[in-house]
């Protein structure tokens, strides 16, 4: 925790919200939510149960979407550009903000086809791209050392630790600038969750990620910007370290500290 | 010990009749198990007759040549292969239309049920309400649709072969004669191989779409929420997860659709099935054989039934065969698929 | 390796985009063309039947009080239900064909049920796994019997044997149709109750069996009563399918329209009747209107009792679901 954070320059916003509000269907459960995300750093939301961090990272993607009665107003840009506006092709949009869910979810195939699946799907079948594509996005995922003998082997027959990797190897393969991560590692043991940090920590150098937890210590260990969302509203958002060493807000201090959950 | 046994005749008074009472339990338990010796009796009983008295008169001459004398003698080529091109051509129009429609039902329509949209639609405003409302509207024919098909699949038989007469033939088959056949000539207004199978087609589309929805619906969620993730289309998704994801479930169930047709006779009385002919089926609008209908006019219309008897017996013999193993496919690859998910999870 | 400048997030892949609208347009044009059919199922068979109330030409000889009611002075003097559709006067009473129905229905449901539901009742509860994995395809197997060969068995050798065991005076009759309908039935009535009763959760068992009752009296008063929508279910169901089973009732009730409540006589049944006399009939004539009559109400009731079948189901699941 020997971040000398306040002398260097604030890095560029990567996204920016302004005035996001979200509905699901008459619930209102994102409340006017303003934060710019910088690029190639750590952001953890953080908050109780059904505070709205999950549904405001989904909605980063467009996730949201896909579940019925959904509904934005407000604007989340990304390089500048709305990601809510009528010219955005969503499908191109998630495969700049690739996504990690909560419970692993790799498909029934090779741990070679799960990773490709995106670069197929984009068209690419040519098997000296896919191979290379492969191999390096599985070495970012810290998973190639495990699988290289056994790419052919069904996904389903690995770890859960090595699961979640995969899926993130696979998020990777089609070269995304931001990764959001939903409890990555909420499913997962205490040495399997290691691994996902150190690893989150080595992709920040390449990526901007967004990670939800509501593990406060992790956010503490890998993030370099904190929010915290209640009720959802955003109630404070800074550096991860005033966030947790000198909070501004009242409700943040009691979270923080544990008075409620 | 003596406190002991008076312990236990305490016991016994208390209870007395547990051993009788296990005793009929184990007769009763016994007559359950009976049941299943009785209907697995009743199965090897008629598979056993049919065996013995049909497999004999099995030859490469019966199953390739026509009938002769009455059809006392001869093969049953003609019924084998109308059988055959019937189920094909049934096939054909009933499992890509069913599983289409499955997927429709369970990917594009809305997951709401009409309560939830028109609550949701009661209660928004402005330009959401006529999305809103194009909604409930799909969410209630989903609803309507898929209770419709369910029931559908209870219709008995005999009454789609009544609507395959009074639609196709009638209605489709007349307008087409009327419009193309100038003199009056009758070509497409009466039974024939295309009007049978679509028939049929439509008897098995109501199994066919149940087995697949039903499939879809093994397919994880999140599974989906992967791909869309990842930047697929809906298509996309559909295609290389959901699709294959089901696979193993919509297949026995398109197969033992397929073979339930195969062997129903009702259907086709009137929509194209012929007592003999002595030729195959050349277009979609010729008459054909057919096995189950072949075993239905040797034992009720037949001259002579004793002269008969071991070509109808041949005739069962091979029909049995062909549904049997349409049947025994689509129960064997469920029952792989079955251990398959059992050892997985 | 990668530099990421500014994401391009305008729509580039237009060939992905139009072959999904274009899927899009696919699926939903098969639903609706399936939706289209099976509307038309149900606008037909009732649009064939209909001039018995608007033709007055047909309604003078076929309409509901011929169907049902009238009756004629038979040579005794007795009162008659007749179904002779053929005649110089033709007589279309369902009375007959109801009954002999009817009949076929009760012997084959007496058949099937007690059958049935002590057969699942054993798998589920009793059979080792082993046995059970055995038991379940082989019930798929008789399922997949053909009813044309379940006609052509009772016909040509059940039949036989019933007489000769029991001293029938006709070979065909209620008694050997309705057993060979319990045949077609009885996998409907196993499938759905084994289907219920394994959906009991294995705690209501071990409650049970944890304060000292027996297996015998667990499956009795535990799991039975538990799955008893489901086994109702598959009564109702049988009895959907009874109605509307035609070949085994064709060729093996006997063919004789009469009006007896003998199981030993033999019958007609309305499904047999359609398969019987739709081949020779007149198009638009009132015996034709009579057998799409008859259709209809076929159709409606199999659709009743269908819906109250899956009903049942839902019940069923509804109560595993809710308690478990």
């Amino acid at each position: 925790m020997t971040k000398s954070v306040r002398q260097e320059p604030e890095p560029a916003p990567k996204i920016e919200v302004t005035g996001f509000n979200f509905f699901y269907g008459e619930l209102h459960v994102l409340h006017d939510i303003v934060m710019d995300i910088p690029e190639k750093q750590v952001t953890a939301f953080i908050g109780p149960s059904g505070c709205g961090k999950s549904t405001f990272l989904r909605s980063i993607n467009r996730m949201n979407d896909i579940i019925p009665g959904a509904r934005a107003r407000g604007a989340i840009t990304l390089d500048g550009q709305d990601l809510y506006a009528k010219s955005i092709d969503v499908v191109a949009l998630r495969r700049k903000v690739g996504m990690v869910f909560q419970k692993s979810n790799p498909f029934p195939k090779s741990v070679y086809e799960n990773v490709a699946y995106g670069l197929r799907i984009g068209g690419v079948n040519d098997r000296n791209v896919l191979d290379e594509v492969v191999e390096r996005s599985l070495q970012r995922a810290a998973l190639w050392n495990e699988v290289k003998d056994r790419l052919n082997t069904s996904a389903m027959a690995l770890s859960g630790g090595q699961q979640q990797r995969l899926c993130i190897a696979r998020a990777l393969a089609v070269d995304p600038e931001v990764l959001l991560m939903d409890e990555p590692a909420s499913a997962l043991d205490p040495i399997a969750t290691q691994k996902i940090e150190e690893l989150v920590y080595e992709l920040k150098s390449n990526y901007t990620i967004v990670i939800v937890t509501h593990n406060m210590q992790q956010a503490a260990r890998v993030s370099d910007r904190t929010a915290f969302f209640m009720l959802g509203k955003l109630v404070e958002y800074d550096d991860t370290n005033t966030i947790f060493m000198n909070p501004k807000q009242k409700l943040t201090e009691d979270y923080i500290t544990g008075r409620f959950g | 010990m003596t406190s002991g046994d008076a312990f236990d005749s305490t016991l016994t008074r208390v209870i007395p009749s547990r051993r009788r009472r296990r005793i009929g339990e184990y007769l009763w338990v016994f007559l359950l198990g009976f049941s299943i010796v009785l209907i697995l009796a009743m199965l090897g009983v008629i598979l056993g007759d049919v065996i013995i008295h049909g497999a004999g008169h099995v030859s490469w001459t019966f199953i390739t040549e026509s009938p002769r004398q009455g059809l006392a003698e001869g093969g049953i080529y003609p019924a084998i292969i109308g059988t055959t091109f019937l189920v094909l051509l049934m096939t054909i129009a009933a499992v890509p239309l069913g599983v289409a429609t499955a997927v429709y039902l369970h990917e594009y329509t809305p997951a709401e049920t009409p309560k939830q949209a028109w609550s949701r639609f009661r209660t928004a405003e402005g330009a959401d309400r006529r999305k809103l409302f194009g909604t409930v509207v799909l969410s209630l024919l989903a609803k309507v649709t898929r209770s419709a098909v369910a029931n559908l699949a209870g219709v008995p038989s005999i009454v789609f072969g009544l609507f395959g007469l009074g639609f196709f033939i009638q209605f489709v088959g007349g307008t087409m004669d009327r419009l193309t056949q100038p003199a009056g000539e009758i070509v497409w207004g009466q039974g024939n191989l295309l009007w049978a199978a679509l028939t049929l087609a439509l008897l098995t589309l109501p199994t066919v779409i149940v087995a697949t929805e039903e499939a879809l619906r093994t397919v994880p969620a999140d599974q989906r929420a992967a791909s869309i993730a990842l930047g697929a289309t809906r298509w996309e998704t559909i295609r290389r997860i959901v699709l294959p994801g089901a696979l193993p479930g919509i297949l026995p169930g398109a197969i033992l659709a397929i073979s339930r047709g195969a062997g129903e006779v009702a259907p086709i009385l009137f929509t194209g099935a012929a007592y003999y002919l002595p030729f195959l089926p050349e277009s979609l609008s010729s008459q054909f054989m057919h096995l189950g209908y072949h075993v239905l006019i040797l034992s009720t219309q037949s001259p002579d039934v004793e002269a008969t008897k071991p070509v109808l017996y041949g005739t069962v013999f091979v029909l049995l065969i062909l549904t049997f193993l349409l049947n025994l496919t689509g129960v064997l690859i469920r029952a792989r698929t079955r251990t398959k998910l059992r050892s997985g999870s | 390796m990668t530099v990421p400048g500014k994401a391009n997030l305008a729509r580039g892949v237009r060939g992905r985009f139009i072959r999904d609208r274009l899927m899009t347009s696919v699926f939903t044009g098969a639903g609706w063309f399936a939706i289209l059919f099976i509307t038309l199922i149900f606008a037909f068979t009732f649009r064939e039947a209909m001039p018995i109330f608007t033709d007055p030409e047909v309604a003078r000889e076929a309409n509901l009080h011929e169907f049902f009611v009238k009756q004629l002075e038979g040579e005794r003097m007795e009162q008659r239900f007749v179904w002779q559709p053929v005649g110089d006067i033709p007589k279309f009473s369902f009375v007959p064909l109801i009954l002999g129905t009817l009949k076929a229905t009760f012997v084959g449901l007496l058949v099937a049920c007690p059958l049935g539901v002590a057969a699942a009742l054993f798998s589920s509860e009793f059979a080792p796994p082993r046995l059970r994995e055995w038991i379940k395809p082989m019930i798929e197997l008789l399922a997949g019997i053909p009813s044309v060969v379940l006609g052509f068995f009772a016909l040509m050798v059940l039949g036989t044997w019933l007489q000769e065991a029991f001293g029938f005076t006709y070979r065909l009759n209620a008694w050997n149709a309705g057993i060979a309908l319990g045949i077609a039935l009885l996998p409907v009535v196993f499938t759905i109750s084994e289907d219920g009763m394994s959906s009991v959760p294995r705690y209501y068992r071990e409650g049970s069996l944890a304060l000292g009752a027996s297996r015998f009296q667990t499956a009795w008063k535990v799991v039975l009563p538990a799955a008893l929508p489901a086994v109702f279910a598959s009564f109702v169901l049988a009895f959907g399918r009874a109605i509307g089973e035609t070949m085994i009732l064709l060729m093996a009730g006997g063919n004789a329209a009469i009006t007896s409540w003998s199981l030993g006589d033999p019958l007609r049944t309305l499904s047999a009747t359609i398969a019987a006399e739709l081949g020779e009939v007149v198009f638009g004539d009132p015996h034709y209107s009579a057998l799409f009559f008859i259709g209809t109400l076929l159709f409606v009731i199999t659709f009743i009792s269908n819906s109250a079948g899956q009903w049942f189901i839902g019940r069923m699941q509804r109560r595993m679901q809710g308690e478990s």
